[in-house]
């Protein structure tokens, strides 16, 4: 049986007046039903652009490249008819500013309610209140709350709206893009919760993404660290939180510290620059500037995503089971140094002419 | 600790309902000291009125009962009272591209707060001769933008989240400010800038020995710079202590539902209270917290016998002395009798 979502080596590139933007460089991943993948990276990594190419919802520039195949079909070639059909069916969508993806004009059970109707005309208006109640009562919102408003409920319920909605049309593949940024941490465990819960009970895929590797950590079954475009390491979502091996995903891991550990007292652990500009990327390694495991060697190639004798691939030349450095060790590190213009503004888009005379 | 600097007594902050008699109670009589020097983390759900108290301690709000003292005296609420205030004691935005003006250069958004203040003039008159872009450049430094006149000319949009929260905590620093009130400093930022804004906040009270009070939902911050937390429910501090005693040993059964939840932590079973914050122009009789409580739901208050003051008797508010305390009926049980 095809995997519900099998991605071969995508490239996304940005057509910009600034020149191309090569956003995502060879991406694969596949997902299966009843799988969670977890997609981590700072902003500007690929990582949303990676879950837009799911449903081909990219921009108009992008240029895109590889296979993109949802339940064996793929997308990136489909006719429009035939995608219109797969959006809400195979595959939904959850965003992350609910409140920006909601109408505000409109009861939430009538929204839950259009895609149901407009995949499938045969559906009455009775069925698909009866459907709308049963996707509220599934994500923990009584059935009654159809009949609010958005501005009726708190943060947490719209996205739990949100989880509702991309339920809808019983599709098996939901991508879930940052969905629990912006609330606070009682309702970060609720939306959560919901969301594997259908995971286990539905044997949905779900392809989650997120900057905090904690929450893909403790959610998902694998994840994905991706930098500039690549990944760069890849493995049960547990075991890459808890030991990284590639000095990046230990630089992430430790910036969500344990409440307890010792070593994070009074000593938060950062990552030194900012990420580079993808139009102008670092020669070698595209890490080695930030890194502090960095030797000439890293400037010669970028390396490819490798099991060098470890349990699971990473895209590392010193991630060789020797010099492997635990994000314990990474913790000790105190980021307290200034941010040099040098690299700080390598990163930054435009710089308008005339403007250094000063 | 010679001399709490910023001090809040019996603070109660209400705000007028547009539907029915009852006002809301942003904050229901909370005292809280934050000492020279000393980081102090202010931690809850979204809604329990922890900005509020902030916004308060700033002057921005008028309590309706109870004061905020800066350095043993009364805030006044004149319009010269809060400016000169506001010099010394200075907000941190969570969103630093909303805080600029982006249509301002780096060097005019950290120099307006000089020029509102006439620091320039100030210095001036005490004989110092230090010209505006000397302040400018000091603060820029300060906050870790160096060297700083390369960025004066710079643009919002040209700087990186994490260096643009770095301006807005030097337009801070330029008026070289006693405490830094800062809200959620880092929740908008990428995990990998997070660490070094939480490093600079701890290097600034080690440098310049300022004081900060982090408004946050993330006990991972506190737990990485702050020396106290307190956690706020509903308008009021439940549990109060060193970050130790209260992340360590959490007394309060709220707290120990927050801290369950955080993601790093494997050990303990999540604790998911169900619903939200409730209501603040409902606040429950007997203790805020009993309709969500795990402790009276699970029996454990039944045991001890103080069920009934759960539901039916309010707690004293938590006084605002250097000790580890809760405002829970179970735990001031256990406590006595062991």
């Amino acid at each position: 049986m095809a995997s519900l979502l099998e991605i071969n080596d995508l490239h996304v590139t940005y057509r910009t007046a600034g020149g191309d933007l090569p956003a995502v460089r060879g991406v694969s991943l596949s997902i299966d039903a009843g799988e969670s993948l977890g997609v981590a990276g700072e902003s500007g990594c690929g990582k949303s652009t990676v879950a837009s190419t799911v449903l081909r919802l990219q921009p108009k520039n992008a240029q895109v490249s590889g296979q993109v195949l949802v339940a064996g079909k793929d997308v990136l070639t489909m006719r429009w008819g035939h995608l219109r059909a797969v959006r809400w069916a195979d595959a939904s969508v959850i965003f992350q500013g609910a409140l920006h993806s909601l109408n505000p004009v409109q009861r939430i059970g009538d929204q839950i309610g259009e895609p149901i109707r407009l995949h499938d005309s045969s559906v009455s208006k009775a069925e698909a209140a009866t459907r709308v109640g049963q996707l509220l009562e599934q994500v923990g919102i009584p059935a009654s709350r159809g009949r609010s408003y958005p501005h009726q409920l708190s943060g947490g319920q719209r996205q739990r709206i949100m989880i509702a909605m991309a339920l809808a049309c019983r599709p098996s593949l939901v991508v879930a893009d940052e969905p629990t940024t912006a609330l606070d941490v009682m309702v970060q465990a609720q939306v959560l919760g919901v969301l594997t819960d259908l995971v286990h009970e539905l044997g949905l895929g779900l392809l989650l993404i997120s900057h905090d590797l904690s929450v893909l950590g403790t959610t998902c079954d694998r994840v994905l660290v991706m930098y500039a475009g690549r990944v760069v390491e890849e493995g049960p979502a547990g075991r890459v939180f808890d030991d990284p091996h590639h000095p990046y995903s230990g630089a992430l891991a430790a910036s969500f510290p344990r409440v307890g550990d010792p070593a994070a007292r009074f000593a938060p652990a950062g990552l030194p620059g900012d990420p580079p500009d993808p139009r102008s990327l670092p020669a070698g390694c595209t890490f080695h500037p930030r890194c502090r495991l960095q030797t000439a060697e890293c400037q010669l190639s970028d390396p490819p995503l490798q099991i060098h004798g470890l349990s699971r691939p990473v895209a590392c030349i010193h991630a060789d089971g020797t010099n492997m450095k635990t994000a314990a060790e990474a913790r000790q590190r105190r980021p307290d140094q200034p941010v040099e213009l040098a690299a700080g503004t390598g990163s930054t888009p435009t710089r308008r002419g005339g403007r250094d005379e000063w | 600790m010679s001399g709490e600097l910023l001090s809040a007594r019996s603070l109660e902050v209400t705000f007028a309902s547009r539907h029915g008699p009852t006002n809301a109670k942003g904050v229901d009589g909370v005292d809280l000291d934050v000492g020279a020097g000393e980081i102090v983390a202010l931690v809850g759900e979204s809604g329990c009125g922890k900005t509020t108290l902030a916004r308060t301690l700033l002057g921005l709000e008028r309590p309706s009962a109870g004061q905020v003292s800066y350095a043993q005296s009364p805030l006044r609420y004149s319009t010269r009272a809060l400016r000169d205030y506001r010099r010394h004691v200075q907000l941190i935005l969570q969103d630093p591209t909303g805080a600029l003006n982006p249509r301002q250069s780096v060097y005019e958004s950290v120099a307006e707060g000089l020029r509102i203040h006439k620091l320039v003039e100030r210095y001036h008159r005490e004989g110092t001769a230090l010209t505006e872009v000397d302040l400018v450049a000091r603060a820029l430094s300060r906050a870790g933008l160096r060297p700083p006149e390369r960025f004066f000319l710079s643009f919002p949009h040209e700087l990186s989240g994490g260096q643009r929260q770095r301006v807005v905590i030097a337009g801070a620093l330029a008026l070289e400010p006693d405490v830094l009130i800062a809200d959620e400093p880092v929740s908008s930022l990428d995990a990998s800038i997070r660490g070094e804004i939480l490093a600079l906040l701890l290097k600034l009270r080690d440098d310049l020995g300022l004081s900060v009070l982090v408004v946050t939902h993330d006990l991972g911050l506190a737990w990485n710079i702050a020396d106290r937390i307190a956690v706020m429910y509903l308008g009021r501090i439940v549990e109060v202590g060193t970050t130790e005693e209260v992340l360590g040993h959490p007394r309060h059964p709220y707290t120990r539902a927050l801290l369950s939840v955080v993601p790093e932590i494997e050990q303990i079973d999540p604790i998911v209270l169900s619903g939200e914050t409730p209501d603040p122009s409902r606040i429950p009789p007997g203790c805020r917290f009993h309709p969500r409580c795990p402790a009276l739901q699970g029996g454990e208050a039944t045991a001890v016998g103080v069920a009934g003051r759960c539901t039916g008797e309010d707690l004293p508010v938590i006084e605002a002395v250097r000790e580890h305390q809760a405002a829970c009926w179970l735990s001031m049980a256990v406590s006595s009798v062991g």
